[in-house]
C-alpha cells in the first residue's frame, strides 16, 4: 500500500478545507471500498483524512421525509424502525448486502460513492481500463462481462453500479447533502451519477472535496407497499446479478403510482422511467408487468456475457411487481 | 501539488515536499482499548486493525484469510459490533473497545459459544473458527439466531472452507437454547 499521512478530522469545515486543497487527499469513512482499493494499487492518496468521527452520524425523522447524516451504518440504518415500517424495500435492500461484519463498517454516504467491482478495474496489472487509466480501452467489453451492465454503457466502460440500497432510494428520489469549501447544495440521487460515456473515470457530479453530510430520503405513500428483489450466484452474500426495487400505490386494481428502479444490470442505479409510464394509471396485471418490464429493458445493450440478463431482469421485475401488487389486493 | 508524507495527524500541518531526504513513512501514535487493556503503539499509518492485533499485540486469533473483506476470519468486535478487522485501519479504531476471541474467555474458561463448538465438532482445519464464533456471539446478542434462516442468513459472512456449516449452525443453536 502507498504511504499516506492520516488525519483525523474533528470539524467538518476543516476536513473539506484540507481535502479541497490536496488533489492527492481521499476521505476515509468505513474504509471497507477505500482501504480495500488502496491495498490493491488501484487508489493511492498521499493524505487520507479520518471523517468518522465528524458529527455527521444520526437519522432524524419528519412527516414527509427521514434525514440520515451520511456516516450512519447500514445496520444503523436497517434498525431504524421508520425505515422498516415506512420504507420496506430500502429495509429489505440494506439487510441483502454485503454481510452484517460489512454493515456494521460501511456508511451510507460511502456505499453511495462505492466503486466498481469490475475485476479489470480493480487489478492494476490490467493495463486497459477506463476508469483507472482514462484513455487505456477496457478490458471487460473483451473479457469476462457477466457481472457487468447492460444499461447505461459505453464503448469505453461497462462497469456495473453495484449499491443495493442506491435502488430504491433512487426510485424514491432521494436527496443528496452536499457540503464543499464554497458552502452547501442539494443534489437529488436520480442526477448524481454520470454515465461513463467516453469519461467512465468521473462517476459523480461531486467536485474534489466535497463531502457527503446527509441523504434525505423522502416517506412517499407508496413506499409503504414496496419490495427488493435480489437475484444472485448464491443465495447470501453477493452482488446482484439482477435486482428489481419496486413501490406501487393502487385503487380498486388500477396502479395510480409507481417507482421502479433496477440492480445488477446499470452503469449507474438505474431508475425505470420508462416502466413507470407504462404502469401509471393501467391495470395491476400480467400484460401490464410485462409491458413495463420490455420497457425497462428496452435501452440495453448485452454483450454475450451479460446476453442472459435481459430475460433475468425483466423475470426479476416482473415477480417483484407480482409480489408488490399481491400485497396490495 | 501539496505532499506531506513525513507530518501526521495535524490538519494544519504544512504541506511542503521535503528534498534530498528519503521520504519518511508517517507513523501514528494509537491507543488501543483491546480485551479491557489499553494499548499504546507507534505504527505505520498503514497499519489495520488486523495487523496491529495480531503483528504488534500478539493476537493471533483473528485470522488473515482473504485480506479484503470477503471472509470474515478477522472478525472482531468494535463497541460490541463485528467488524471484519482487515479493512479498518488501526489509527480509526482509536478509542472504541475492542473484543478479540482472546477476550471471550479471559478468566480460561469457555464462552458457551467456544464450548457448543467444541461440543458440535464445529470446525475442521480451524482457521476460520475464532471468526466464525465472535460472529455466532453477535449474532445471538443481535437477536438474529431465531430461526435456521436467519442463521443462515446472518452468518453468511464468514466462510468456512472446510465446510463445516451445518455444524456450525448446530453449534449456535445448541449455544442459544444453552443460553
Amino acid at each position: 500500500m502507498h504511504p499516506f499521512e492520516y488525519v483525523r478530522a474533528t470539524d467538518s469545515d476543516q476536513a473539506v478545507a484540507v481535502v479541497t486543497e490536496d488533489p492527492s487527499a481521499s476521505y476515509l469513512a468505513g474504509g471497507t471500498t477505500q482501504l480495500d482499493l488502496m491495498k490493491d494499487g488501484v487508489l493511492d492518496p498521499d493524505r487520507l483524512v479520518d471523517i468518522t468521527r465528524l458529527p455527521l452520524g444520526g437519522i432524524s425523522h419528519t412527516d414527509s421525509s427521514i434525514r440520515v447524516g451520511a456516516l450512519t451504518t447500514m445496520e444503523e440504518l436497517a434498525a431504524d424502525p421508520v425505515v422498516r415500517e415506512r420504507l420496506p424495500f430500502v429495509w429489505e435492500a440494506l439487510l441483502l448486502g454485503a454481510s452484517t461484519q460489512l454493515r456494521n463498517m460501511a456508511t451510507i454516504g460511502g456505499n453511495l460513492l462505492q466503486r466498481a467491482r469490475c475485476r479489470y478495474f480493480r487489478d492494476p496489472t490490467v493495463a486497459a481500463c477506463n476508469k483507472r487509466s482514462p484513455g487505456s480501452g477496457c478490458a471487460a467489453i473483451a473479457g469476462i462481462q457477466r457481472m457487468h451492465a447492460i444499461l447505461g454503457t459505453s464503448d469505453h466502460c461497462i462497469a456495473l453500479h453495484a449499491s443495493d440500497v442506491a435502488v430504491p432510494l433512487t426510485a424514491l428520489d432521494a436527496l443528496l447533502h452536499v457540503q464543499g469549501a464554497d458552502g452547501t447544495r442539494t443534489v437529488p440521487l436520480t442526477q448524481f451519477y454520470l454515465p461513463p460515456g467516453d469519461t467512465p473515470h468521473i462517476e459523480n457530479v461531486l467536485r474534489h472535496g466535497e463531502l457527503i453530510t446527509a441523504v434525505e430520503i423522502p416517506l412517499l405513500p407508496a413506499a409503504a407497499r414496496s419490495h427488493y428483489i435480489k437475484v444472485r450466484d448464491r443465495v447470501s452474500y453477493e452482488f446482484a446479478l439482477t435486482s428489481a426495487g419496486v413501490a406501487l400505490v393502487q385503487e380498486d386494481g388500477v396502479i395510480r403510482e409507481a417507482r421502479v428502479a433496477l440492480g445488477g444490470v446499470g452503469t449507474v442505479p438505474w431508475r425505470a422511467w420508462d416502466a413507470e409510464d407504462v404502469l401509471r394509471d393501467a391495470p395491476a396485471g400480467a400484460d401490464t408487468f410485462l409491458a413495463a418490464a420490455r420497457a425497462a429493458l428496452g435501452g440495453a445493450r448485452p454483450l454475450p456475457g451479460t446476453a442472459f440478463k435481459v430475460e433475468l431482469a425483466q423475470r426479476t421485475l416482473i415477480r417483484t411487481l407480482e409480489t408488490v401488487a399481491g400485497a396490495e389486493s | 501539488m501539496p505532499r506531506n508524507r513525513g507530518a501526521m495527524t495535524q490538519v494544519d500541518a504544512a504541506g511542503a515536499t521535503s528534498t534530498g531526504a528519503a521520504p519518511e513513512v508517517p507513523q501514528v501514535e494509537v491507543t488501543l482499548t483491546v480485551n479491557d487493556t489499553e494499548h499504546h503503539l507507534r505504527l505505520d499509518s498503514r497499519v489495520t486493525l488486523l495487523d496491529a492485533l495480531r503483528d504488534h499485540l500478539g493476537l493471533t486469533g483473528a485470522k488473515k484469510g482473504c485480506d479484503q473483506g470477503a471472509c470474515g476470519a478477522c472478525t472482531v468486535m468494535a463497541d460490541g459490533k463485528r467488524v471484519v478487522a482487515c479493512l479498518a485501519l488501526a489509527a480509526q479504531y482509536e478509542g472504541r473497545r475492542i473484543t478479540t476471541i482472546e477476550g471471550l474467555a479471559p478468566n480460561g474458561e469457555l464462552h458457551p459459544m467456544q464450548a457448543a463448538f467444541a461440543r458440535h465438532d464445529a470446525f475442521q482445519c480451524g482457521y476460520c473458527t475464532p471468526g466464525q464464533i465472535m460472529s455466532a456471539v453477535s449474532l445471538v446478542a443481535e437477536g438474529r439466531a431465531g430461526s435456521e434462516e436467519d442463521i443462515r442468513e446472518f452468518m453468511s459472512g464468514n466462510l468456512c472452507r472446510c465446510g463445516a456449516y451445518p455444524n456450525i449452525r448446530a453449534a449456535i443453536r445448541d449455544a442459544l437454547a444453552e443460553g
